[in-house]
């Protein structure tokens, strides 16, 4: 039968490799899934990992990828802060709606002022958004020891209502002809998160992603937060005789990603997305969280699974036009990843051993 | 306020509670094993799904119940050989299962939007029925929500008063101690988890089936959480989990109820009630600390792993 044995340090080579082997361990069973839903397996694998880069669309469906992958990239690395000390925020989506709520009426309040410093200070709203969003669970956890993985969970459903609320009240487009959302920011010069790069799909949320991933990888291998982050997840003991403060660690973790999210809202809405929308959010935060995991919680792992995972979304949605996959099968898709993943992360920390019954 | 009869509330709470309960006594049982699992919601609207394709194909909902419990214990099943043979994070396993079950049910639940579910029948009881008031508040209810009760009951009794129940607190408090005793924990926590997802797998068929009756892509609304939260606000206790569950459900009652009546209350506040609702009693608890962190199973969330 066979036996685990602790790994006294986690595997190198398995941090890497089991990734790699839950990426095609999701492409086998995800093919026998599309093979069940009457797909060819082949080409439904082929549409969704390669088509978006070099099939007949990917002059269009390459800017996707960098479009899709800059919002997952800024909350996912939000979020390996907080997952690393063992603090769940899991309520990003909440922080991602209020920081484009946040950021959108301070620049509509202006509307339809003439210039670009608005663009600066709604960036600045847009994170002070998703800070205060993220204070709630923060400061309550601190302050009473309430569980934050449910107040930030709870707190998700209270944003789509105000969400909502804006779109059809206070932000609604008075020449909008009645019809709820409010109006386009990305039209309008002055608060236009534009594409800097003609065809590239690059915007200023892209930027903020990338310099993100820089700070954190610089944060968590050079300076004294990044370390005490990293020895609170290994041991909260450890970590308390070494003097480091667990609630102002909470404080700064769920800021972080409060803050990283809310920027995601708001250039998804200044940008993409151009406007508040009852539909405006698409689950970026929840599917960050898968971003996280499968990047192992490192910094240059976040940026590559990101751009995986903005991958599986716009293959995806080619496939479900092209194939007529329907849309929630690339939610599985994406829900198998997380699962092969944890199932082989055993190996980075255990290692299997062959022991005959009995001996023991 | 004259619009609103307390009998009629009274009797609607019990129904909108009953899913709750279901699935939070589910999560009870688990979490007194020593397991965490955040995938209520998954499971919960899995079993929402499963339990509506079978009822609307068989015209049966008490086979529908059968499925829902099948479906919501095969996605538990799922999540404790992850945690329990491969050692996975609790907390990231659950949310996965969330993620999973809320793709699957809407995959699985696509042609069946708009569908309305067969009828349950509700209950006629010989006398009690026809009492003036109690009568149509407590007696005329489907058979579900006197199960959901029974089954709480039957939960008291089985971790108070049964030897089964005691060791599997047992292993709930001290996993290494309960290992060391020659109980295989292991074992008994897949045992409690996989009951935890029928119990979640009932909750939501009781949402397709029974309350609104019809299926749609967010059946759940995140009851599953609210229940996850039931169980904190329980302290791990069946009877404070059905008391709970009521006074959440009389919260969520009133509110639907104002808003039918028209109280200059905007819709939006009224709609938001249940979540922060939620919010307030997780805090309102933490502040009565004391007793809760006394009664929170030891080892729970933590991974067993026996060394020898």
């Amino acid at each position: 039968m066979i036996v685990l044995e602790k790994r006294p340090s986690p595997s190198q080579v398995w941090t890497i490799g089991t990734p790699l082997l839950a990426i095609i361990a999701t492409i086998i069973a995800g093919g026998l899934m599309f093979a069940l839903l009457g797909k060819d397996p082949l080409v439904a694998i082929r549409t969704i990992f390669w088509d978006p880069l070099f099939g007949d669309f990917a002059s269009y469906s390459r800017q996707q990828l960098l479009i899709k992958a800059g919002p997952l990239i800024l909350i996912a690395i939000g979020l390996s802060f907080g997952f690393r000390a063992g603090i769940w925020n899991i309520g990003a989506e909440g922080q991602y709606i209020m920081g484009a709520v946040f950021g959108a009426a301070f620049g509509l309040a202006l509307f339809p002022a003439d210039n670009r410093l608005i663009f600066v200070a709604m960036i600045l709203f847009g994170a002070l958004g998703g800070l205060v969003w993220a204070m709630i669970p923060a400061l309550l956890r601190v302050k009473l020891g309430t569980n934050e993985i449910l107040v930030s969970l709870m707190l998700v459903y209270v944003a789509e209502v105000i969400l909502a609320k804006m779109a059809t009240g206070p932000l609604k487009n008075p020449e909008g002809m009645g019809f709820p959302g409010s109006r386009n920011l990305s039209q309008w010069p002055s608060a236009a998160n534009r594409e800097l790069i003609a065809g590239t799909g690059m915007h200023w949320g892209v930027i903020a992603a990338l310099v993100a991933v820089i700070g954190a990888y610089v944060l968590f291998s050079r300076h004294r937060l990044g370390f005490d982050i990293r020895l609170t997840g290994q041991s909260p003991r450890a970590a308390a005789f070494g003097g480091v403060n667990p609630g102002r660690l909470v404080l700064i973790c769920m800021g972080t990603s409060g803050a990283l999210a809310g920027l995601a809202g708001l250039f998804e809405v200044a940008g993409p997305a151009g406007q508040i929308s009852i539909d405006f959010n698409v689950g970026y935060g929840f599917t960050a969280i898968i971003v996280a995991f499968l990047g192992r919680l490192h910094p240059v792992g976040i940026l590559l699974a990101g751009l995986l995972m903005a991958l599986t979304y716009i293959g995806g949605e080619l496939a479900s036009l092209s194939l007529g996959l329907p849309a929630a099968a690339i939610q599985i898709f994406q829900g198998m990843l997380l699962f092969f993943l944890l199932a082989f992360d055993v190996l980075t920390n255990y290692r299997p051993r062959w022991k005959s019954r009995g001996v023991a | 306020m004259g619009g609103i009869s307390p009998v009629l509330l009274i009797a609607a709470l019990m129904v909108s509670a009953t899913p709750i309960i279901l699935a939070a006594i589910g999560e009870l049982v688990a979490e007194r094993a020593g397991v965490l699992n955040l995938g209520v919601e998954g499971m919960m609207i899995t079993g929402a799904v499963c339990g509506f394709i079978v009822a609307v194909g068989t015209g049966s909902p008490a086979l529908g119940f059968v499925a829902a419990a099948a479906g919501g214990a095969a996605l538990a099943l799922l999540f404790g050989i992850l945690t329990q043979f491969l050692l996975s994070n609790q907390v990231a396993t659950g949310l996965a299962l969330t993620l999973f079950g809320l793709g699957l049910a809407s995959l699985l639940g696509q042609g069946y939007v708009g569908v309305s579910a067969p009828a349950t029948p509700k209950l006629d009881i010989p006398l009690l029925s026809d009492l003036p008031v109690l009568g149509p508040m407590l007696f005329r209810h489907d058979p579900v929500v006197y199960l959901a009760l029974a089954l709480c009951a039957a939960v008291w009794w089985f971790l108070r008063r049964s030897r089964a129940g005691l060791i599997l607190r047992a292993v709930g408090e001290n996993h290494d101690a309960a290992h060391a005793l020659g109980y295989r924990v292991v074992l008994i926590r897949l045992g409690a988890i996989v009951f935890g997802g029928a119990c979640a797998g009932l909750g939501g068929a009781y949402l397709s089936l029974i309350r609104l009756p019809s299926y749609t892509e967010d059946v759940t609304a995140g009851a599953g959480w609210i229940a996850l939260a039931i169980v904190v606000f329980s302290g791990w206790r069946p009877g404070w989990l059905v008391f709970g569950a009521y006074v959440f459900g009389g919260i969520s009652v009133l509110q639907l109820n104002l808003q039918a009546a028209g109280v200059q209350i905007p819709v939006e506040y009224l709609s938001m009630a249940p979540y922060v609702i939620t919010i307030l009693v997780l805090v309102a608890l933490s502040t009565a600390r004391a007793s809760a962190t006394l009664s929170t199973p030891g080892s729970l969330g933590k991974p067993f792993h026996a060394a020898r």
